[in-house]
């Protein structure tokens, strides 16, 4: 909303300072968002051109001698068509910052003449588009005053940013009132007086859609001349950034901001017949005043005589009835419109003008007939013409919303300690009418405020009014105890998986939830129920079935940066359903080239090797520990879900049916879908899926029993089958006592021709621990045998010979 | 006795040439080995008369003594002289660079430290972490939060909608993380004190706007929290995040649909140097934050009784404060995984924010 500081004065009378006036605005809620005090105008001073002669080298140049108030006449080198002696317009001195070619002005020499300053046309200065020629002042201006101040264009303009609560101050006159009420000034009489008309409104209204329009009032002027409206109309116009058209629809563009009442004008010779308010028809076409054709619906309210649709209810006229210069019998139409359906139908048809701006916030009611005979006033001034009676339909008058206000109620949810007789002034002074002498009183709303619902609404009007500068800071009373448990199980487990990733040399992207259908497919997501209607772009078009499609297309980013080697994890939110439980908690990493947990690239005491599966396992395993999960208890199988490299890649599991982690490398077609290139490998570990740790009585730890015993290692090599896995030979040597051997830990494989085919080695180291008595070589002995057999039983392994 | 001194003369010349312990273990088994020149002479003793005896002994035992610690202090010149040209010859260019830690190298993202700024001042002003889903009903994110079907303020938050399902409904990406102030006072008498941070979506991209951000709420609900009480809370906070003693903020009344009265908030600040704003001082004012007493409706629709419970809530920009804070001049940024913006602009995971220790000290 714009309005400048004479327009406010228009209707408060005030000595409040710009500063003041806008500092109050803000603070009492219609929030200043800019001021343009027209300072960039200041230097463009009113000039006459003495003489014009037509420039020695150049056609259509001219050389000016230009008058511009103080000292003798300048010489400047001119273009435009209508430069001639005896104009009178706007002259820039060189060092003037011209705002429409963004330019400051030096001294010039356009082919050989010299050239000290400009003559200005309006789009230069940024009034108009207007570029034809320069400014040729009409009437008497004089030289060598500021060209702004003689145009009134040195009018502050202030824009305020309106919350969509406040309909009433969509007007100038309702941020009066507003100011006054804030002790800013005094608000002038508003007050219409109604016009005496001529005879009956010969054109009829029916309102066929009542629940559209609860009032219609319409009136015509005969004998009307249109043209340019005057100049103090144009000039608040354009300062507020409309275009004047002609004078009766800048009356209605007018009266719009004046009063947030907006108007529409038919050409009464364009109406054929009566005026009919119905539910448009589904597929019916209006040209709307913006020379575009909308196709309506059912669903929305039309203005139609016997031609059809003549305008789109609140919202934009039609072209057809449009007012132009040649219009003599004017229709002005005030009337209500219903805000829901003025909103769906503008949001429908893509449309956005003043008109339902304010319809969909809701006009006052009370001012419909006003608005009328304010607007019909204007006409008359500044058009001439008779008026007929105003034709008033639907309108049944305006029951006010009474409110039960407590008088503690401030106090209550403010803190603000305010007087009783305060309390009610601040409520008078904006119009509610409060009544009763308890401390509750009955406050009746006024019809200008359709937002004020209930008692808090009136709490936020004494308590803005009164000042929310007032209020003191209170401390919030101290439970009086420590603060217990702040985060979940769940939000632990998530902070941690960050700092154990990190920690591991990886860096925490956060990725967007929107991904490509085809990666969302690949991940096994895609499904309908989880695609955006309306995606910003195509290729956010789907929430993430899982974050490694996202981290992949980032490593490859950064590669294409020229940073190849990369570890990056996210800990957030994947989807595979539109239910609160459908979105998991996960985390994930990937790893790229040679970004290894110990360090990357070339390093003179050895490089890096390629990341492989073997890195995504060990990330995983350590969000596994970081998150609590029972690791001694989960098994890894090989095989992961589709995207992985089917013979490098594991699922992590906790019994039989939990999978708590797939880790490994990507599947070529995966690779090759996603438009990337490794060495890559990542894991994801499904945080929300880690049972909740037992409840536990105490903290105490179990006793730890040291043995005095020396622990020793003896070494086995196997020979098995080259499909055996680890782990399972791993836990068969383990097994074969469970009491003394405390640790097996794989320390070399290897496969060669002299082991035979499908064969390898895999040796082991088994940690031993007494714990009762030194152990004697017997004892080493039938424990080795033990292990031998176990491994055997297990695996089909033999010693290696 | 004149050999002996010539003896002697010989052994101390050849001790002294010995140029490594070998040759040192050399000259001692000549002269004291077994068949060494002094121990042949001790064993001539034995042969002796008593008065040759008196004389040739202490003068044969002396020479001995004599050489034994001439030999140990040669020893121990050259074993100090062998472990000097051992260390030397082990010498290693200590200037070769070791490979960095990688505690060192990871990093923690702005978005994920700041939450963990924000959960330790809330924590100790009593508030929990709660949390909800994204993906949300029209319910949640604006029927319950008393956004009327068809008002001009669900348009301002430009939503992202999914596909209907059978019944009509159609599901949401949350617009702001108040629907879990409703999820939360559906399932916790009061009182409640929680702050919720998460991720939030609207269609909007530009410098300051993504599609997706992150936003955090605060909730207060019991039988007196006013807006006096809501004062005290984003001020102390405003401080203790902004690590400053003392800031200067501008509550305006402002409009929500879920808030009444409602207000937003300015910090004051100094934005006279490019690329760096200052809190506590200054004549910029920015805007913060948004906040008000819980509108009755909303208590309503979450099962409370607005005569009895009251209460206020706030919501900001996570990504917003981060920027404010640590410098970041695009918020594009936060979400493309640049490995150059990460490393500068992270965080090393060991550094936890606490009170203790200060937030980011």
């Amino acid at each position: 909303m714009k309005f400048t500081l004479s327009w406010l004065k228009e209707h408060l009378e005030t000595d409040a300072s710009l500063d003041q006036i806008v500092e109050k605005l803000t603070m009492i809620g219609l929030e200043v968002e800019s001021v343009d005090d027209k300072a960039a105008l200041k230097p463009f001073v009113i000039a006459r051109v003495l003489t014009a002669e037509k420039h020695p080298d150049a056609d259509k140049l001219r050389v000016l001698s230009v008058d511009t108030g103080s000292g003798d006449p300048v010489q400047v080198v001119c273009g435009a068509p209508n430069a001639r002696a005896g104009l009178v317009g706007a002259f820039a001195a060189p060092g003037t910052y011209v705002p429409g070619i963004d330019t400051t002005l030096s001294v010039g020499n356009i082919r050989g003449v010299e050239s000290r300053g400009m003559m200005c046309s309006e789009r230069e200065l940024m009034l108009s588009d207007e570029h034809d020629g320069i400014i040729d002042i009409v009437g008497d201006a004089p030289v060598g005053t500021p060209f702004a101040t003689w145009a009134g264009l040195d009018d502050p303009v202030i824009e305020i940013g309106l919350t969509p609560n406040r309909p009433d101050a969509t007007g100038v006159y309702g941020i009066a009132r507003d100011l006054a009420a804030a002790g800013l000034g005094m608000l002038k009489d508003g007050a219409v007086a109604p016009v005496s008309g001529q005879g009956p409104c010969p054109v009829k209204v029916t309102i066929e859609a009542p629940d559209l329009c609860p009032g219609f009032a319409l009136r015509l002027v005969r004998g009307v001349k249109n043209g340019p409206s005057p100049k103090w109309l144009q000039q608040r116009l354009l300062a507020i950034g409309l275009r004047p058209i002609n004078a009766l629809v800048d009356i209605t563009n007018y009266i719009t901001f004046d009063r947030g009442r907006p108007l529409h004008v038919f050409d009464a010779a364009k109406v054929k017949g009566n005026l009919v308010v119905r539910h448009a028809r589904n597929g019916e076409k209006v040209l709307g005043l913006d020379e575009r054709e909308y196709e309506l619906t059912s669903e929305m309210c039309a203005i139609a005589d016997e031609n059809g649709v003549e305008s789109i209810a609140g919202i934009m006229g039609g072209e057809h009835s449009g007012c132009d210069e040649n219009t003599t019998d004017v229709l002005i139409e005030s009337a209500l419109w219903n805000p829901m359906v003025t909103a769906k139908t503008g949001r429908e048809l893509g449309i956005v003008t003043d008109a339902r701006y304010r319809f969909e916030r809701g006009v006052d009611p009370e001012f419909m007939v006003p608005g009328l005979e304010l607007a019909t006033r204007m006409v008359v001034e500044l058009c001439g013409g008779e008026p007929s009676e105003a034709e008033v339909v639907g309108y049944e008058g305006y029951t006010p919303n009474t409110v039960s206000l407590p008088l503690a109620e401030v106090e209550r949810l403010t803190g603000l300690d305010v007087p009783r007789a305060e309390s009610l002034s601040i409520l008078q002074r904006l119009g509610f009418t409060p009544s009763g002498e308890g401390d509750t009183v009955e406050v009746f709303v006024p019809s200008w405020r359709p937002d004020i619902e209930g008692k808090a609404d009136l709490v936020e009007e004494v308590m803005r009014i009164h000042g929310v500068d007032e209020i003191a800071p209170q401390p919030l009373p101290a439970h009086n105890t420590v603060n217990g448990k702040v985060l979940t199980t769940l939000q632990n487990r998530t902070r941690a998986a960050r700092r154990a990733l990190a920690v591991r040399g990886m860096m925490e992207a956060v990725t967007w939830s929107f991904i490509p259908h085809e990666h969302a497919k690949l991940f096994g997501g895609g499904a309908r129920a989880l695609q955006l209607a309306n995606p910003i772009a195509a290729d956010m078009s789907d929430m993430r079935p899982s974050l490694l499609p996202g981290l992949i297309a980032a490593a490859q980013r950064n590669a294409d940066r020229g940073f190849a080697d990369v570890a990056l994890f996210e800990v957030s939110g994947a989807y595979e359903g539109d239910h609160p439980e459908g979105q998991r908690r996960l985390a994930a990493g990937v790893r790229r080239g040679t970004a290894r947990m110990e360090g990357q690239g070339r390093h003179w005491a050895g490089n890096a090797g390629n990341v492989g599966v073997y890195d995504a396992k060990a990330d995983a395993i350590a969000v596994l520990e970081a998150c609590g999960a029972p690791v001694d208890k989960l098994m890894v199988e090989a095989g992961g879900p589709d995207w992985y490299h089917p013979g490098r890649s594991g699922s992590i599991k906790l019994g039989p049916k939990v999978v708590l982690a797939t880790f490994g490398e990507f599947h070529p077609r995966a690779l090759e879908t996603l438009d990337v290139s490794g060495p890559l490998c990542g894991f994801e570990v499904f945080v929300d899926a880690i049972p909740e740790p037992k409840a536990k009585a105490t903290r105490t730890k179990p006793r730890l029993d040291i043995s005095p015993f020396q622990a020793v290692k003896r070494d086995f090599a196997f020979v098995v089958g080259r499909e055996v896995e680890a782990q399972t030979l791993v836990k068969a040597a383990a097994g074969a006592d469970k009491k003394l051997i405390t640790g097996v830990r794989v320390f070399d494989v290897f496969e060669g021709a002299s082991l035979g085919a499908d064969k390898k080695s895999v040796a082991i180291e088994v940690s031993i621990q007494p714990t009762d008595k030194t152990l004697t070589d017997e004892d080493f002995e039938a424990l080795a045998a033990r292990i031998v057999e176990n491994v055997g039983k297990q695996t089909g392994g033999e010693l290696r010979a | 006795m004149s050999d002996l001194k010539t003896l002697e003369a010989t052994l101390m010349a050849e001790i002294e040439a010995a140029g490594d312990e070998a040759a040192i273990e050399a000259v001692r088994v000549s002269a004291l080995g077994k068949k060494g020149s002094i121990s042949e002479r001790l064993k001539t003793l034995g042969s002796m008369s008593p008065e040759e005896r008196q004389q040739a002994g202490p003068a044969i035992n002396g020479l001995k003594t004599r050489v034994t610690d001439a030999i140990s202090t040669r020893k121990a010149a050259l074993r100090d002289v062998a472990i000097e040209a051992r260390l030397a010859a082990e010498k290693l260019d200590v200037t070769l660079p070791v490979r960095q830690s990688p505690a060192e190298r990871g990093r923690i993202h702005p978005i994920s430290q700041v939450i963990d700024e924000i959960t330790a001042i809330f924590a100790d002003m009593g508030f929990s972490v709660a949390e909800g889903p994204d993906i949300e009903t029209d319910h949640y994110n604006f029927t319950a939060l008393n956004f009327p079907e068809g008002h001009p303020a669900r348009e301002m938050h430009d939503t992202f909608f999914f596909p209907p399902d059978e019944t009509g409904e159609r599901k949401l990406l949350r617009t702001h993380t108040s629907p879990v102030q409703i999820r939360t006072m559906e399932v916790q008498e009061p009182p409640i004190r929680i702050v919720i941070p998460g991720k939030t979506y609207r269609q909007d991209s530009d410098a300051t706007h993504t599609p997706m951000f992150h936003q955090v709420e605060g909730l207060v609900i019991d039988k007196t929290a006013n807006v006096a009480n809501m004062r005290w809370v984003l001020e102390e906070f405003c401080k203790a995040y902004f690590e400053v003693p003392s800031v200067k903020m501008r509550f305006r009344p402002s409009f929500f649909p879920f808030t009444e009265p409602s207000l937003e908030v300015d910090i004051q600040c100094d934005r006279s140097k490019p690329g760096e704003v200052r809190f506590g001082e200054g004549n910029d004012w920015m805007e913060i934050l948004g906040c008000g007493m819980v509108h009755p409706n909303v208590l309503r629709f979450a099962g409370l009784d607005p005569d009895v419970y009251q209460g206020f809530a706030w919501g900001m920009g996570i990504d917003r404060i981060a920027m404010l804070k640590y410098g970041m001049p695009d918020l594009r940024a936060f979400f493309d995984a640049d490995v150059r913006w990460l490393q500068h602009y992270g965080f090393r995971p060991l550094d936890m924010p606490t009170l203790f220790a200060g937030l980011s000290a």
